[in-house]
Order: C-alpha cells, then structure tokens, then sequence
C-alpha cells in the first residue's frame, strides 16, 4: 500500500491542529443525542436481569411460575432456553455454576422497567452454596477454595527476560531496594451502563449497543445466536462511557436480543447501576513485587518483578493486561526479568480500564524509583534522566521519537519549578512533590478502513466503522479530512459506528483510534481527490500528471479552474475514495511520552490531602485537536486522582459481597476535586510513525498521576504508601502509627 | 395505574403510570423526553437533574404522580430553540466528552444562574457538586460557568 507523505513538521496546515469545536457538542448540550438507553423503537419493552446472590453456587432450579399470571410480562429468559449459548471464553450465557455475585442467572422482558423489576424478584431459584474466594492473594494460598476446573491460576506465568538479573542482583556495592506493591479492583463506572437495544425484522436483527467496538459486538452476538453477519447490525452512534469496559461483547447484547426475539417486540437492556459494578468489568487488582538495583551513581543494573493480577472469575478475552510493560520499557536496563502470573477469584470478570496494566505498574514501578533515589540521596528526576532509554529494549529498535520523554522532563521540570529550592515542612500541614513517569504505545496499526464522498455541492462526507467513544474522533477525522482536500472542516460530516456500512476498523481501545482511523480517512481523501482531478484533466484537456490542486483551485501552468466548477461538471456523479490505514514502519517502535508532577498538602491532624498542582508534560505526535487533547489529559489525570486517593470495589470477604456496588460509596471524583491540571503539550510530529503524524491521548494521562500523588505524601509526610487508594482513614492510621 | 398530569417545558402532558413512577421515568419512558438520562436511578449522580419550579432537583427520586402542580423543566426546555448561554459556553470550554451528564450539569447550572446571574466561584462549584462527571471535565465545566458570569455581567452593565 502507498503511503502518504507526512506533512512535514512546519507544514502549515489550516484544519489540523486547530481547536476545532467538537462536531457533536450540540446535539450533547441539547438532550438531543441518541444514546442507546434513549433509542425508542415502536414496542419496545424493558429487561431486568436476575443475578446471583452467591459468589460461587449451584444453580439447582429456576421457578418462573409466577410469572405467568403478572400482567405486563412480555418474556423470560433462562438456561432452558439458551442452553449451549457460549460465552467469554470458556462459560455459557448462563452458566450451570454462577461465580460471582452478580453472575447471570435468567432475565425477564416486560412492559415496564418497574414490571421487569418485578418479575426478576418473582422467579424463585435454589441454589447449592459452594466455597468462594474473592481476594487474589487467598485465591493463591494453600487450601484455597477452587475458582474454576483449571485451577486458580492461569497457565503458565508469562516471563519475559532480558540479560541476566539473577547475576546482576548479586553484584557486590550496588543499592538494592525491594517492596510489594498492591493496586485495588477499580470499576470504569461509565455513566451509560453497559446495554442494547435489540430489534428483528424477521430473521435481520439489529443492536443499538453501548459500545467501543461495533464489530466485535457484531462477531460476538452472530457466533452466539448462529447468524450470518449480514443478519446482524450494530448501531452505536452515542455512547455515555466507555474506558475499555465497552470493548468486548457482553452478554447484554446477546440477552436482549434473545429477548426480543421471544417476545416478538424490540427489548432495551440497560444495566442497574449495582450490575454495572458487579458484572461489567473492572480494573485487575495486582500484587506486585519488585526489585531494583543500582549501582552508586544511580544507573539501574537490574529490575525484577513478579505480578500477580486477579481477573476475576472468567477471561474476558479484554482482561489480559500487560503489567509487565512499564518494567521493559521506563528505562534503560540490561538485566530484566518480570513474571506475570494470572489469578482468578469469585469476582465479576475484569476487563482493561484506561491504559490496562501500565497504571498499575506505573504506581508500583515509579514508586520503587522514587524509594531507590531516596536510598541513593539523589533527585527522583535526575535518577530518571541517568536512566534515559533511547530505544525500545523490548523490540530492540530505535523509537520515532526517541526525544520524547527527554523533552517531557525538561518541559515539566520547566512549569513546575522543579529545581527551585523548597524550605522542609515541621508543621500540621506538609507540602510536598512527587514525579511519575507515563509511556504508552497508542502508535495505531492496520487494518483501519475509512470512505470519503466529495458531493457535487462542496461538501464532504466520512465514513468509517470506527465509533467516537467520546473522546471526539468525529471531530478529529473530520479535520483530516479537510485538510486533505482543502476544505472548510464546517463542510464536512463524518459518520460512524454501524457495521452496516462502515469500513472495518478496530476497537476503539489503546489510545489507538485516531492514529489508526486518521490516516486511513486521509487516505480516502486523497483518492477522492484524485478522482476530481482525473475529471478536471478531462475539462481542461491536459496531462492528468501536470495537474495540481491548491486549495479550492485546479490548476495546470497558468491554466486552472475551481474545485467547485469540477464538482458541479461532474454532478450527478459524486468523487469519492477509500482509504486504508498503511503498515506502521518496521524498523522503529512507537511509543508516547510523558511525566506528570504532583504538588500536595497533607494535612496531618485530620488525614487530609489537598492537590495544590498537577503538571503533565505529554509528547503524543502531531496534536490535531488542541483543545480535545487537553480534554484528553484532564479526564486521565482526574481519574487518575480517584485510583490514587478514593476508587476501590469493597468486598466483605467472609461472605464473597461487594460492599460498595453504587456511586455513594463507590467515590469518583467530583466538582469538588477538580483537578488543579497544568498541561504542557510537548509538540513533536511523529512522521515516520503515520501519515498524519499523531498518537493516541486517551489512555497515557491516567498512568503516572497516582504514583505521582503517592510520591508527593511520601515527600510532605515520609509515609510511604505500597497499596492505593491511599484513603483518608488508611493516612490517619498510618499517621497514627507514626507518632 | 392513575391518570398523571405532568406541565412540562410549558406544556401540559398526561399519562397513564403506577404511583410508584419515578419522574425521571415519567419522562423518558412514557413522554419520550430522554434528554434526562438515567445513570444511578437512586440520587448520586445528577444526571437525571431537573427545574422543579425553578430548583435543580434529581428526578429519579421524585415520584410523578407527587409533581403535578409544578412546572417542569427539562434539557429540551432549555433555550427555546436556539443555545442557551449555558449550553454555548459548554461548546466553547469543551466542558464535555460523552455527554451524558451534560444535561444534568446544564440544569444544575441553569438554576443556579437564573436565581443569581453572578454567583461566586463557590456557588458555581457547589451547584455542580452534586453531578458526576466521569470524563472528568469539572475544570472545564467550572470555565464554562465562570465565563457564563462573565457574559451576563457585561450584558448587564451595558446601557
């Protein structure tokens, strides 16, 4: 495939890297966007589904009886009747043993939602209690109860292994420092919970579901239900939330449509909000134990790390985090060996939440550099810049970018103050600072497909299988394509997720969306382009080849004519292109950059942290959107803030509960704690890395904040916190102890 | 199931419901307005926020039935066919990413400017506190407030 020429790096361009107001900001201000829970097809009726009560039970039998006679009822659904229905990878749509409390056990269509609530509590079921265990490090202990048939742990642990640490831990004069670290069971709490809308027209069924991935939903529900994947159209036009737990297909999809189908009418099912935080994924609780050596001077001889990570009770085909990541990649080291082990528990499957992995590494990793600088009396920030990887390590090339992060550091160093003198605090109340750093891919990759039509009156129209989960992909592919043929961005409309007519593109995960879609919409562009040019070549009776477009002209020598003329001499016929996203380059590795600063204020009496600032320096290739790249980064770091102080799903272990299955004691951050964000772009178009040049934002703000928070309480109070959240109450015990 | 008569954005509307029907499903449900959303059903996250009588309140913990004297605002009642101040400054701030706690932010703030064209940086906070938002676009929504006030105030002291 021939790829585009990157615009170069003081390309002037007057679509791309404007702060171009989000396409769809008016029908969101207004109400007027249709989400999935507000798709209103003639009949439609309203599913519950009943859950489990146990963490781990037999379900022995399931009595509906007392449906029959309650008006409103429209169908029930149980494993009768979708017996053999397949799903995660190895289980059923119900399954004979539930596993977590939560787990899926029948569900009813009625006219209401208050009748469906109804009837779920009306279907008696008797189950045989069985062990459980809801906690990863009792799910490894000896004697522990048994998750699933396989065992307790996943195969064999993942182990990635670089020089020789073994040997390089030995060396004699070095400094070792050695801890465990534990990150908690975060839930992505989305706004939208997961749903469908589920409609037939007789054997053509249609999906209207909360989703980032319209085609996996597509796979997922035609394999289930035996269908063509003509049969099977999946709508997502709006969607309130997603952070990776809409990246799958869940069985939402699948139930609602079983439903509907029994039913005879079109059935919504839109998660409870308790559902939403049981059995709709979360966070990987991890256990972390790591090792670094270095020697007197601070350079890193060896790094090792052991990582168990709970994915709950089932594989979700989205929970494999790559938690080993940040230890190959933050820094320069010869000797590395990291251990990543899976764990199961009696909990709801876990599935990836904004930059799966890195942000737990990052806080047990990034903690462990700040405890060795501390060990070797050396700035945490000078300790990083002794250890620079200029190369990825893993795939043993040179990065695209390899200033990135080099340019982060003296750009956030350089907005905070970092090197200015501090006065230590003795008082109540202690100041203190703490750096983290943030690498995530979000390099992008084929196969991304994308069509643009160039209609007769100007406008241009986009089309791509690919969804905006918020982030404001419309927006950003829409400018592409204007800069592409030199149009107004206000001429152009871009449509997105539906399988029926979209290109195939990927998943909107990984940061990956506008580095892989964007080039392919750009691509599409320019072949639409050329169309009209072999058009204006016809009109003008030249050489197609001495052709060339300037903006809304054509011009041949001191010959040319307008776009606008082409356009209109060719209507009714409309120009139009397709366009794929290019191989990325092989001989570089793609990566972004980033540091964050954190300054606190922690109060010592009553246990209180304040966030007085948080810098974030980010490289991320060519920013197409300023002002939706900084929305980008304030949603990561504030979400970063709830990991580090306030998120974590509960558990009464005794019993297998979740404690706090709502937004009262689940704590995500509010108003209240609007984050004090400095965000420094650190501005490098990446080339070599894609057509256009950028990267992905979505997920790289989230990773470096809590070890930034937790290394600032380090410095104001010298407490060093291993486990997140660092809660209010875990601050006054551990306050308490030290006094 | 009783008749409920419900006066919303002006108009008086009627419907069939159970007592036990939520405002909030009143609306989205049987009158078609899904502007409100739906995300907690149990008052933690002010996304189904509207005006009763001119207060921001959750309607997923009002009961339809209890409401039929008052005058009901909602999202599609706000700007009279053209942007609300409010919804303009959240285009212009980007005080938005998935949108779904959008038109509970904009009630929350509606009612706070139409009692007090310039409240302080306090009262604008306050007024959002109870609005999750989990994009987390406070900072930007905190702007977009702010710069409400500014809009307001210079109108005002123009002659």
């Amino acid at each position: 495939m021939e790829r585009l020429q990157a615009w170069g790096d003081g390309a002037t361009l007057r679509s791309v890297g404007k702060a171009v107001p989000r396409a769809d900001a008016a029908a969101k201000v207004t109400g007027s966007a249709v989400y999935t829970s507000d798709v209103r097809p003639k009949g439609l009726l309203y599913a519950r589904v009943l859950r489990s009560p146990h963490a781990h039970a037999r379900v022995k039998d399931i009595n509906c009886t007392a449906l029959v006679a309650m008006p409103g009822v429209r169908a029930v659904l149980t494993r009768a009747d979708a017996k053999g229905i397949g799903w995660y990878q190895d289980s059923e749509i119900y399954p004979e043993t539930v596993h977590f409390l939560g787990d899926e056990v029948a569900a009813v269509a009625a006219e209401t939602d208050d009748i469906a609530s109804d009837a779920v509590r009306a279907i008696t079921v008797t189950y045989e209690a069985l062990p459980h265990v809801v906690e990863g490090a009792d799910s490894v202990a000896s004697g522990a109860p048994r998750v699933r048939e396989g065992g307790n742990t996943g195969e064999e642990p993942k182990v990635t292994e670089r020089g020789d640490s073994a040997a390089a831990f030995a060396t004699d004069g070095t400094v070792t420092v050695e801890a465990e670290y534990t990150t908690q069971r975060a839930v992505h709490n989305s706004l939208e919970p997961h749903g469908t809308t589920a409609a037939w027209d007789g054997e053509h069924l249609t999906l209207w579901d909360s989703t980032q991935a319209v085609f996996a939903v597509q796979r997922g529900v035609a394999e289930a239900l035996g269908l063509p994947l003509h049969n099977v159209r999946v709508i997502k036009q709006y969607m309130g939330g997603g952070f990776g737990a809409k990246q799958i297909a869940w069985k939402n999809a699948c139930i609602a449509a079983l439903l509907a189908r029994k039913a005879g009418q079109p059935v919504q099912l839109m998660l409870d909000r308790e559902a939403e935080n049981l059995a709709a994924g979360h966070r990987n609780a991890t256990r972390q134990r790591v090792r670094l050596c270095a020697d007197r001077d601070g350079h890193l001889l060896a790094i090792g790390a052991h990582i168990e990570q709970d994915v709950g009770a089932y594989q979700t085909g989205g929970e494999a985090s790559d938690t080993a990541g940040p230890y190959l990649v933050h820094y320069r080291c010869s000797n590395v060996r990291t251990e990543q082990v899976t764990v199961f528990t009696n909990t709801g499957p876990a599935v990836a939440f904004r930059a799966p992995g890195y942000a737990e590494a990052a806080f047990a990793l990034e903690s462990a550099m700040d405890e060795l600088a501390r060990e070797l009396d050396l700035d945490p920030l000078e300790l990083r810049r002794r250890n620079y990887a200029e190369t990825d390590q893993v795939k043993d090339k040179p990065y695209t970018t390899p200033g990135g992060l080099a340019a982060a550091y003296e750009a956030a160093a350089s907005a905070f103050g970092w090197d200015e003198q501090r006065e230590p605090d003795h008082g109540r109340v202690r100041r203190g600072r703490g750096v983290a750093v943030q690498v995530w891919g979000g390099s992008g990759f084929p196969p991304a497909g994308a069509m643009v039509k160039w209609n007769p009156d100007g406008s241009v129209e986009v089309a791509s299988g690919t969804q905006d989960i918020g982030t404001g992909t419309r927006t950003a592919l829409a400018q592409i394509a204007a800069e592409e043929l030199g149009v107004d961005v206000r001429c152009v409309a871009v449509h997105l997720g539906d399988t029926a007519w979209g290109l195939y593109a990927p998943t909107s995960a990984g940061s990956a969306t506008l580095a892989s879609v964007g080039p392919a919409v750009r691509a599409a562009a320019a072949n639409a382009r050329n169309e009209l040019l072999d058009h204006a070549a016809e009109m003008l009776g030249v050489e197609r080849s001495l052709l060339r477009a300037t903006g809304a002209r054509v011009e041949c020598g001191d010959r040319g004519i307008s776009v606008a003329e082409v356009l209109k001499d060719a209507a009714p016929r409309i120009f139009s292109g397709t366009g794929h996203r290019e191989p990325n380059p092989e001989d570089h590795a793609v990566r972004s950059f980033g540091v964050q600063m954190a300054e606190v204020e922690v109060d010592t009496e009553v246990g209180e942290v304040r966030l007085l600032r948080l810098v974030t320096a980010q490289e991320s290739g060519r920013v197409v959107n300023p002002a939706l790249l900084r929305s980008q980064v304030l949603g990561g770091v504030t979400q970063g803030v709830g990991f580090a102080l306030t998120e974590e799903q509960v558990f009464d272990h005794r019993l297998g509960v979740p404690l706090n299955a709502n937004l009262e004691e689940y704590l995500v951050p509010t108003a209240a704690e609007a984050v004090p964000l400095e965000f420094v772009p650190v501005h490098m178009p990446d080339g070599t890395a894609n057509s256009v040049g950028a990267k992905g934002i979505g997920e790289p703000p989230i990773i470096g904040t809590a070890p930034a928070i937790a290394n600032a309480i380090y410095d104001a109070t010298g407490i060093r916190f291993r486990s997140l959240p660092i809660t209010r109450r875990r601050l006054l015990d551990a306050l308490a102890e030290m006094q | 199931m009783q008749r409920i008569c419900l006066r919303v954005n002006g108009r008086e509307m009627e419907l069939l419901g159970e007592p036990r029907l939520t405002l909030l499903d009143a609306l989205r449900e049987r009158l078609g307005l899904t502007g409100t959303k739906k995300v907690c059903d149990m008052g933690d996250c002010g996304a189904c926020t509207v005006l009763i009588d001119g207060k921001a309140m959750y309607s997923c913990l009002i009961l339809a039935t209890d409401c039929q004297s008052e005058a009901i605002t909602t999202i599609e009642g706000v700007g009279n066919g053209s942007l609300d101040p409010i919804q303009q400054a959240f285009i212009d701030c980007d005080a938005l990413q998935c949108g779904y706690c959008t038109p509970g932010q904009v009630m929350s703030l509606k009612a706070l400017f139409d009692a007090d064209p310039e409240p302080g940086d306090l009262e604008i906070e306050r007024a959002v506190a109870g609005n999750l938002c989990r994009c987390g676009t406070y900072l930007n929504i905190l702007a977009a407030a702010r710069e409400v006030r500014g809009t307001a105030a210079v109108s005002r002291g123009a002659p």
